[in-house]
């Protein structure tokens, strides 16, 4: 088996050493009952590389690949150009096959990107600071819930409509075991974000008002007048960005008023991946520093008064406080925060505000498109990389009709809302700097000919 | 030596001073010192060629626009290149050499999986694709679906949690469900005092109360002080094994019979089910739920602290309560992806959903090429060279270092140590900083809690007999310096690109990002 280095006589030797007649007396402690005499059955012997690799990418190819068609899904994952050196670099075995850098003195590499990453997504969410990432947008979503829960100590959040629906779920799988309360509600198809529905739920046991910014149909909420209204009445506002390249556009929510900044990081440096593995984003006033979940990493000096980094603020995590952590999160998602890292370091301010205005100019273009065709109505009167719009016909018999022929042409919102009446035939649809002319007009035509 | 070589010609070879004088650039030939990119570039800059936009901002985005661009540097290609490589070289890692993290398991990560991982049918497809659209992406998820219930021996598996505590949260809420399912309101969770931390972090965290319990003198969980505590209160044990002192839990089975008698559940932390993969199934010794770390047992990169993946396989009794979305195969064969949609009707009992899409596929592919790799028979040789290393571990060190657990018979993956021995003034710490001089990554120290300045070494199966030779020799070189009362130890690192760091003063003035004026 080629990733085993033992020999038969390395093992007959070790054995001799530790004075084991065989292997399996090694194994004494397990119950004869439970010990299994031989491979487990049914199951397939080793494989070649060559024949394991053949199988995968039988697999592979059986999906439709987003790349290789005209492609305008969104709604919580996106895709975009990811420059070649990201994946080259985070390829270096020295970051790849690191394990968490609980030994600072030989970690400094991981360690740094961390601090230079919570500086990126800090600034780029306008708080003071940000953790050294958390699963995924959705958990992070929930983390930043029950942190708004330690520091106003109520039990009570707020979710804007226009949340996303995985979001909303996992929240409310995690609330029904933690007792908290959730409020949350299905949004409308209408060019109004519903900002009115959500400040009129706030009440004075609320600890978190939660507002996605763009939302799931790419409105853009008023976060400065939410913020005020949570404010005044001693709340919290969460801001999520599932989007992070649209901030390049619009302006961050820390600086809008939103106490907690949560986020998908995945549309930089990460690709799509059918879902996994993602990047949740966390950042946050300085002052709720110690209700805050997830790794952390600080500045600090060696012994010769060199500046070196390491995790710190441990004693809110679970290996230290156990059952009285912030959080039971063990790891963060760290070789996707370096993905991200490194792609917004190519990119830098500049860059991602022109990506952003790019992102903006084809949706735009996209939009206008789609306007166009008799009986499509867009939705949205504002919008950064995504808008919804209303077809004459339902949307997920569309979205499959149009996938056959060969167009991944948006998200139904009956995917994301089964049942929800007023939603069905509605659209998400996604656009970015990869988004041709050429993508465009075959999505015009697609939706032409599903609805005709 | 400094002698001439075949040419006649004779390098000049310098004296002792120069080797340690300082530079002016603060580098040493291939020990390179590298700044923050916020020092390498101001904001302004950008590494990225692309098209200016053909259109203008639509009217109703004017007011939300963002005043001034965020104060992020943007570095042309080569600096980033040279940035995350220099970067890079501080960092030690699995490819240079042992990482011999007791409890973390850093074995070998085979580059093949990250080739599949990358094949664009894997990695460029939308989580929200129509589902006839990614028949091989639902086909490759239920096949390590089939691997992971086939090695566990149990009913089921649930695939979307995200990292090991993220599958241990999921566990508990299933037990939670089919509680609620049940009508009873069972409060107390028991774990014992070796547990890793994320047991009780997650216990609580899914609204129970944790309750110890005491272990044995020979690093067991105490059958008998447990089962005195059963009653109608416990929801249910949590219990890894083998546990983190390196043991299987020979009572495994009795605990099991013991919670099920009471109506509560059995959850088992699968963190070190590489030792006993292809030799034991946890199903057989009464586990109603037990989580699977990927990128421990099956070799996913731990990348400097993740990506994750937890998969958790379940009991017949738990399996109705797995959460949104699960894979599961019809009886024609092909795999259904329940979702919201399709729950009411065939998956009605579900406790919902715990994370956005569906799982960690890029994790998912890398694991089932690692499994697909080994196969049966080569997974139950993962789990005997795994332990046999860890035994050749503990019986080349016992007589330098103190073994609590040794006498009493074999280890699993594991090889646990103690301080117990060393001399006044030497710590475990010390022997980690140590081997950091010797090349080696530092053993886990101090965990498990339950043994004093506790040095858990786990060698893996991929370790040649070689290379922990090397390592053993290392470890007895430091255990035998430290008898001798070198005061050098106290002070090691020497050789590392840092010597020791002051975490306390990271802890007392956080710095959690960079300022410009703080330099």
């Amino acid at each position: 088996m080629r990733y085993l280095p033992l020999t038969p006589a390395d093992r007959a030797a070790m054995l001799a050493r530790i004075g084991a007649d065989d292997i399996d007396a090694l194994f004494a402690d397990v119950p004869a009952t439970a010990l299994l005499a031989g491979p487990v059955a049914g199951l397939a012997p080793h494989a070649s590389e060559m024949a394991v690799e053949r199988h995968m990418a039988r697999l592979a190819g059986q999906n439709l690949t987003a790349g290789a068609v005209p492609f305008f899904l969104g709604a919580g994952a996106y895709r975009h150009h990811i420059p070649a050196s990201v994946d080259h670099l985070i390829q270096r075995g020295e970051f790849l096959t690191a394990y968490t850098p609980y030994q600072p003195e030989i970690a400094q590499g991981t360690l740094q990107v961390l601090f230079e990453f919570q500086t990126q997504v800090a600034r780029l969410f306008g708080t003071d600071i940000a953790n050294a990432s958390m699963y995924d947008g959705s958990t992070a979503c929930w983390e930043a819930i029950a942190m708004a829960g330690r520091v106003t100590r109520r039990k009570k959040a707020v979710l804007a409509a226009g949340l996303h629906p995985h979001y909303v779920s996992t929240a409310q799988t995690m609330a029904r075991f933690t007792g908290d309360a959730i409020l949350a509600a299905t949004p409308l198809l209408a060019a109004d974000a519903g900002d009115a529905a959500t400040i009129a739920a706030i009440d004075g046991e609320t600890a978190a008002v939660v507002v996605q910014y763009p939302d799931i149909l790419g409105r853009i909420p008023d976060l400065a007048a939410i913020a005020e209204a949570a404010h005044a009445r001693g709340a919290l506002l969460v801001a999520v960005v599932t989007e992070p390249v649209a901030l390049g556009l619009i302006e961050a929510p820390g600086h809008l008023g939103a106490d907690i900044v949560v986020g998908e990081g995945q549309s930089l440096g990460v690709g799509l991946n059918f879902g996994g593995p993602y990047l949740g984003l966390f950042g946050a006033r300085a002052k709720f520093v110690r209700q805050m979940p997830g790794r952390l990493c600080g500045e600090t000096v060696d012994a010769e008064g060199k500046r070196a980094f390491v995790l710190t603020l441990s004693t809110r995590e679970q290996h230290i406080r156990r059952e009285k952590a912030t959080s039971n999160i063990c790891t963060n998602a760290g070789l996707c925060a370096l993905a991200f890292s490194i792609h917004m370091s190519l990119l830098g301010g500049e860059g991602l505000a022109r990506l952003a205005a790019l992102n903006h100019a084809r949706a735009r273009a996209t939009a206008e498109a789609l306007a166009a065709i008799p009986g499509v109505e867009v939705v949205n009167d504002a919008y950064v990389h995504e808008f919804a719009v209303r077809l004459p016909t339902e949307a997920r018999s569309a979205v499959r009709a149009m996938a056959d022929r060969g167009v991944l042409g948006g998200v139904a919102l009956g995917r994301l809302y089964p049942g929800a009446a007023g939603l069905e035939n509605g659209l998400v649809v996604a656009a970015s700097e990869l988004t041709s002319d050429e993508d465009i007009a075959a999505l015009v035509a697609a939706i032409k000919g599903v609805i005709a | 030596m400094n002698a001439p070589n075949a040419s006649g010609w004779k390098p000049h070879m310098g004296t002792a001073e120069a080797a340690t004088a300082a530079t002016a650039s603060g580098d040493r030939a291939l020990n390179l010192e590298e700044a923050l990119i916020f020092e390498l570039a101001g904001p302004g800059g950008c590494g990225v060629d692309m098209e200016a936009p053909a259109l203008p901002p639509v009217a109703g985005l004017e007011r939300f626009l963002r005043q001034a661009p965020a104060a992020l540097p943007g570095l042309s290609e080569p600096e980033v290149v040279r940035h995350y490589t220099r970067l890079s070289r501080q960092n030690y890692a699995i490819d240079l050499g042992p990482f011999p993290l007791g409890s973390c398991t850093m074995k070998h990560n085979p580059r093949l999986n990250e080739k599949v991982a990358r094949l664009p049918g894997f990695a460029d497809i939308h989580p929200l694709q129509p589902k006839h659209t990614v028949p091989g992406a639902l086909e490759a998820i239920a096949q390590l679906a089939d691997w992971l219930i086939a090695l566990t021996g149990m009913a089921a598996v649930a695939m979307t949690p995200k990292a090991g505590a993220h599958g241990e949260l999921c566990g508990l809420l299933c037990i939670r469900a089919a509680l609620d399912a049940r009508g009873e309101n069972r409060e107390v969770v028991l774990v014992p005092e070796s547990a890793h931390g994320t047991n009780p972090a997650t216990a609580a965290f899914a609204g129970f109360r944790v309750e110890n319990i005491p272990a044995t003198a020979d690093g067991r969980v105490d059958l008998a002080a447990l089962t005195a505590r059963l009653g109608p209160d416990i929801a249910g044990v949590m219990i890894t094994n083998p546990n983190t002192c390196g043991l299987f839990e020979r009572d495994m089975k009795a605990i099991s019979d013991a919670v099920h008698g009471v109506g509560g559940f059995v959850y088992c932390d699968g963190a070190n089910f590489n030792a006993i993969v292809g030799k034991v199934r946890p199903g057989d010794l009464g586990v109603d739920a037990m989580h699977i770390n990927l990128h421990k047992t099956f070799s996913t990169p731990h990348g400097g602290g993740g990506p994750g993946s937890g998969p958790v396989v379940l009991s017949a009794a738990l399996a109705p309560f797995a959460p949104l979305p699960f894979a599961q195969r019809g009886a024609d064969g092909a795999v259904h992806l329940i979702e919201e949609e399709e729950a009411p009707a065939d998956h009605p009992a579900s406790f919902g959903r715990m994370a956005a899409f569906h799982g960690q596929m890029g994790m998912f592919t890398r694991a089932l090429a690692y499994i697909l790799s080994h196969g049966a028979d080569g997974l139950r040789q993962v789990a005997e060279d795994a332990v046999l290393n860890a035994n050749y571990v503990l019986r080349s060190l016992e007589d330098v270092l103190d073994a609590p657990f040794a006498a009493a018979g074999p280890c699993m993956h594991e090889a646990l140590f103690s301080d117990n021995g060393l001399p006044e003034g030497f710590s475990t710490l010390d022997i980690a900083k140590g081997l950091i001089d010797e090349g080696f990554h530092p053993m886990t120290v101090y965990f498990p809690l339950v043994v004093h300045g506790a040095m858990l070494v786990e060698p893996t199966e991929t370790e040649s007999k070689a290379g922990l030779d090397r390592f053993i020799a290392s470890l007895r070189s430091l255990a035998t310096r430290a008898r001798a009362g070198d005061e050098t130890l106290q002070s090691a690192p020497h050789f590392a690109p840092r010597r020791r760091v002051d975490e306390t003063l990271a802890a007392r003035k956080p710095r959690l990002v960079w300022q410009a004026d703080a330099a």
